[in-house]
């Protein structure tokens, strides 16, 4: 929801990246508050999940220029842990799998260290069965999750699922899903969305990053962003996606760039 | 890491185990009259000299093995004192004589209280007030009949045990390695368990420790007699330093009808520094012969130290419906070689094997699982399980799986399983975007990797073992 007095949680400006010395950002700007959830939108290879994976911290990318401030600090001063500690989530487009380590295990350890880092309550492995067990109804995950590989053998919706479970326990400041909605059918699509829906309220944010307009049928944006070539080139509001979907995107270059273009309000 | 904690490893062990040279040294060099000395000063009776010559007559016979995938400038075996004295180690007086880094680095490998005591050289009955752990040991085994004690010392009070088993499994013309070590060997562990007794704990050479030092050519002989079982523990997750380059030791094992031996290694002999300069070359023949019906021979290996690490704990399944079982973890890193695995002898009918062979190269390091599966023509409906997973860290170390399959009976059912995997960034980066640090991630991600094995361990052992992967490998990831 939009509310002009709400907290900025996020401010992008000038941003400038490489990875592997090619330069995918050129000058991105974004603003999120609090209570908003924002799409991004592009064609593949427009520099959106870059964006997504630089604001987690991922060590591939090179940060040349621009600022991020998160929260009222500058994120660039944080190491990848101490941004997920801080409240950056990131739900993988790919998942990373695990083999050997138990998802339980996995997910207590995420959460005691999150909750110690904001001085929170640490939870035993018995209270914290009881904790998941309960957020996993949120997913309609079957409780047998628990006992396998993080991610191992998982199929493409469990493995999203699992992820959205994540972003559950850590109850993220600025969540920013990952074409989560990719490779997912249309009963998961519902439930992942249904999930992400709940977690959502006035004190965080959310970043969808998506190549399709039909996950915005179930979160709805409070903006909708267009990336091409590292930048945003038009902003509006969630009717954008749907003429998006209707027209393509090539209806955007199209219009005239030079009105829209970093435009934010 | 903390650079302290890294220099701490990689230091030569500043108390207990270096002593001043003693006067009572061989000179240098292996010729028979060094042979008949040793036999002489350890007043060893004429048939185990006769032993030792006879391996002494082999090894001048053979020439040093060259097929292994390991890289070392030539021993010189002239150049090595073959016996000096036993020598005591230097006791201390209290735990706070000991160097405070070893003690923290104790306490980061999560080592227990009394153990920290006996491996930095302070004497255990100090801490204990007068009671010696080990005594106490002795006392408890020797009640159900179990004989535990230095092979020196077996020679003495059991020779006709020792002249019944040892060199049975591994003969004295073997390998090169086990025949220098048959020619000299200077002493060991022996163990015996009688028919129909469960050995009512681990025996742990940690026991054996504060005694005196067992030398680079260390001779282990373990008996379960009918329906005996025994689990063995050998070696310390501490890092352990030695003067002596080359350590070439022989371990034997002989199950007989319906007994068990578990034996289990943990191993962190010095490793050389990061540039590879200097470590342990540690070269090591280990058998068991299962040879008396549903006999069980179960190794588990977790290899973390020594410059050159070339050994194969192996099998021979003669009893039938025997078992043989090989677990290991490798780890190596920096300018580490592993070359390492087993050997699975299927003779009998019935007889199982199973292979879990896990290896961990960061650095510039080396490891290379070598294993066989041999099925005789005796072996009817001979069954064998490999898996070999190897995991690498970082892009310049290397990992390679030999194996080798030989199926003599057509009954026979051999399967086996390779896989490499990678911890690589985006595995670290999951963790790191959960709020999991570096340590922790590495910990788990190994430890899942290695789950397989460390169920097999003692429980300490596997907790131990844990922390000294981690330990071994921080600073290289990430």
């Amino acid at each position: 929801m939009i509310n002009q007095d709400s907290k900025t949680i996020l401010e992008v400006r000038g941003l400038h990246a490489n990875v592997n010395g090619i330069e995918i950002l050129k000058g991105l700007d974004l603003t999120v508050k609090s209570g908003e959830i924002h799409a991004i939108m592009g064609l593949n290879g427009s520099g959106k999940s870059t964006f997504a994976k630089i604001l987690a911290g991922h060590p591939a990318y090179e940060v040349t220029a621009g600022t991020i401030i998160f929260n009222d600090q500058n994120l660039f001063d944080l190491e990848p842990e101490e941004r997920a500690r801080a409240g950056v989530f990131l739900a993988f487009q790919y998942p990373i799998e695990i083999p050997g380590v138990a998802n339980n295990q996995f997910l207590r350890l995420a959460y005691n260290t999150v909750q110690s880092q904001r001085g929170k309550e640490e939870l035993d492995p018995l209270e914290f069965d009881d904790f998941v067990r309960e957020k996993m109804k949120l997913l309609e995950m079957n409780p047998d999750f628990l006992d396998r590989s993080v991610n191992e053998g998982f199929s493409g919706g469990e493995k999203k699922r699992n992820e959205i479970l994540q972003m559950a326990l850590l109850e993220p400041k600025l969540a920013i899903l990952d074409e989560t909605d990719s490779g997912l059918d249309i009963d998961a699509l519902r439930i992942v969305a249904n999930g992400v829906n709940q977690l959502t309220n006035k004190d965080n944010a959310t970043i969808l990053v998506t190549h399709y307009q039909r996950l915005l049928d179930y979160i709805v944006p409070d903006y909708v962003h267009v990336m091409e070539a590292g930048r945003i080139i038009k902003t509006s509001g969630k009717e954008l996606a749907k003429e998006l979907e209707a027209h393509g995107y090539d209806w955007i270059n199209a219009d005239d760039h030079s009105k829209t273009a970093g435009v934010r309000l | 890491m903390s650079a302290v904690l890294q220099n701490l490893v990689n230091q030569p062990y500043k108390h207990g185990f270096v002593t001043e040279i003693e006067s009572d040294i061989a000179p240098k060099g292996l010729n028979e009259e060094i042979i008949r000395l040793i036999s002489s000063k350890k007043n060893e009776p004429e048939w185990l000299l006769a032993f030792r010559l006879q391996a002494y007559e082999k090894w001048l016979s053979m020439s040093e093995p060259q097929w292994q995938n390991v890289n070392y400038p030539k021993i010189d075996y002239q150049s090595i004192s073959y016996y000096s004295a036993p020598k005591p180690k230097k006791k201390l007086a209290s735990m706070d004589e000991v160097d405070p880094e070893l003690l923290r680095t104790f306490e980061k490998l999560g080592v227990p209280m009394h153990e920290r005591a006996a491996l930095a050289g302070v004497a255990v009955d100090v801490i204990f007030d007068s009671v010696s752990v080990a005594t106490t040991y002795k006392e408890k085994l020797a009640e159900v009949g179990i004989i535990f004690c230095s092979i020196s010392e077996a020679v003495q009070t059991h020779p006709e045990l020792i002249k019944k088993y040892l060199g049975t499994v591994v003969p004295v013309g073997d390998n090169f390695y086990a025949a220098l070590n048959s020619a000299v060997f200077t002493d060991g562990s022996f163990c015996f368990i009688p028919k129909g007794v469960k050995c009512p704990m681990d025996l742990s050479t940690y026991f054996r420790i504060n005694t005196e030092e067992s030398g680079q050519f260390e001779r282990t002989l373990i008996i379960a007699e009918e329906g005996a079982s025994v689990s063995y523990l050998e070696g310390c997750t501490a890092p352990k330093f030695d003067t002596n380059q080359l350590h070439a030791a022989v371990v034997e094992l002989i199950a007989l009808d319906n007994a068990e031996i578990k034996y289990s290694t943990v191993q962190n002999w010095y490793a050389g520094d990061e540039k590879g300069v200097g470590g342990i070359y540690n070269f090591v023949t280990k058998r068991g012969l299962a040879k008396g019906v549903n006999s069980r021979i179960s190794w588990t290996q977790v290899e973390t130290g020594a410059a050159i690490t070339w050994k194969y704990p192996s099998c021979i399944l003669r009893g039938e419906n025997s078992v043989g079982e090989f677990y290991s973890v490798a780890v190596t890193n920096n300018y580490q070689q592993a070359d390492t695995g087993t050997k699975m002898i299927h003779i009998g009918r019935n007889t199982r094997s199973t292979i879990i062979s896990k290896s961990i190269s960061a650095g510039y390091s080396n490891s290379s699982y070598r294993g066989l599966v041999r099925i005789a023509p005796t072996a009817e409906n001979a069954r064998n399980y490999s898996q070999c997973d190897s995991m690498l860290i970082g892009d310049q170390c290397g990992a390679n799986t030999f194996p080798y399959i030989q199926v003599n009976n057509n009954s026979a059912k051999v399967e086996h399983e390779a896989s490499t995997s990678k911890i690589g960034e985006d595995q670290l980066f999951y963790f790191f975007q959960r709020g999991i640090g570096a340590e922790e991630a590495v910990s788990m991600i190994i430890n899942g990797f290695c789950k397989e094995v460390f169920q097999q361990l003692p429980m300490e052992f596997a907790v131990e073992a844990t922390k000294l992967l981690s330990f071994k490998l921080e600073g290289s990831v990430g």
